[in-house]
């Protein structure tokens, strides 16, 4: 039969992927360098995004890690370069209903149908606290509360805010830690 | 997703096209969420189908009339001006592209939505966000 759709892609690229098991303080460090100040300094590195990568955990789930296998030797930033579409989209969606606030007063059918773009993108890379506000305000536009729908806006773009540093920050030290930076596979 | 997986689909897929060899399979994607246009062609791509990914309807229809080989098309179907179920009678409506398969996704779940895509002659309707499972599933059905 047909293998599991779900098995990891053999020789999928892993340079700018760090191990993606929820506990990474379980990852096996990089294979010893000559240098051993570069030795800590990378292995400071993983810590750091192996730390980042656990407090994401808490603002992105399973999706991401979709996007991140998609990553292969002919794309290997691929994860990266869909979240930086995803910031470029956000942004615009989120002055778009900033605008809509303001120029169309209740209008509850307008802004549910903007933040419905928003949320569908939220739900594409994974970014499920955003996502989780962004349907907060669609159920406060269904109830016609107002001050709700304020509130709650301001509850998404906290959420976009944190999420941008955040990823930005790990791909950054995942561009740092380079390839060398890559865990090896735990053992069987 | 298993590339061996994706690629026997995309063999079987190659070979009902028009004898074994015949090329890789080509498969249009629509989507005017420059996000999920990415996923959807990483996705596709994986499974080794050649990939061209439009933002709109319309351009849709523009390819599919320069292009003679699109062995599937797979739409969003929420878009502005022309939404994936129009694109989708269009499509059927067309003596030269009736035989394309056609999937629509969607972000939502609605029941009549989905009825009403099936009915016009979709073959499956896939919930966003897609996997590559949901790929897999659908086209190794549509395309063997």
């Amino acid at each position: 039969g047909l293998p599991s759709p779900r098995r990891p892609r053999a020789g999928t690229g892993t340079s700018h992927k760090l191990v993606r098991r929820r506990r990474c303080s379980s990852a096996r460090p990089a294979r010893p360098r000559r240098n051993s100040e570069s030795d800590a300094e990378l292995l400071k590195m993983m810590e750091s995004a192996c730390f980042l990568r656990h407090v994401l955990e808490g603002y992105l789930d399973e999706q991401f890690c979709q996007v991140e296998d998609l990553q292969d030797e002919a794309s290997p930033n691929f994860a990266e370069e869909v979240v930086t579409l995803f910031f470029k989209d956000s942004a615009r969606l989120i002055s778009n209903i900033e605008q809509a606030l303001e120029k169309y007063p209740k209008d509850f059918n307008r802004w549910d149908a903007y933040m419905q773009q928003l949320k569908g993108s939220c739900s594409s890379i994974g970014a499920s606290r955003m996502k989780s506000e962004c349907m907060s305000f669609r159920e406060y536009c269904g109830q016609g509360s107002v001050d709700g729908c304020m509130k709650s806006f301001q509850k998404v773009k906290r959420e976009h805010t944190a999420l941008r540093q955040k990823l930005e920050a790990y791909f950054q030290l995942l561009r740092q830690a380079g390839p060398a930076g890559a865990a090896p596979r735990p053992a069987k | 997703m298993s590339s061996v997986g994706g690629a026997v689909v995309a063999a079987a897929a190659a070979a009902a096209a028009g004898g074994g060899g015949a090329g890789t399979p080509h498969v249009l994607a629509v989507d005017d969420s420059s996000v999920d246009r990415a996923v959807i062609a990483a996705i596709l791509r994986s499974s080794s189908f050649r990939v061209t990914a439009v933002d709109s309807g319309k351009r849709a229809l523009e390819l599919l009339g320069s292009e003679p080989n699109v062995s599937m098309i797979i739409t969003d179907y929420w878009m502005p001006e022309m939404t994936g179920y129009e694109l989708l009678k269009k499509v059927k409506e067309s003596s030269e592209l009736k035989q394309i398969p056609v999937v629509i996704m969607s972000s939502e779940n609605v029941p009549t939505r989905i009825t009403r895509c099936l009915e016009e002659g979709a073959e499956d309707f896939l919930v966003k966000p897609v996997r590559p499972s949901d790929v897999y599933r659908v086209f190794s059905r549509v395309l063997r």
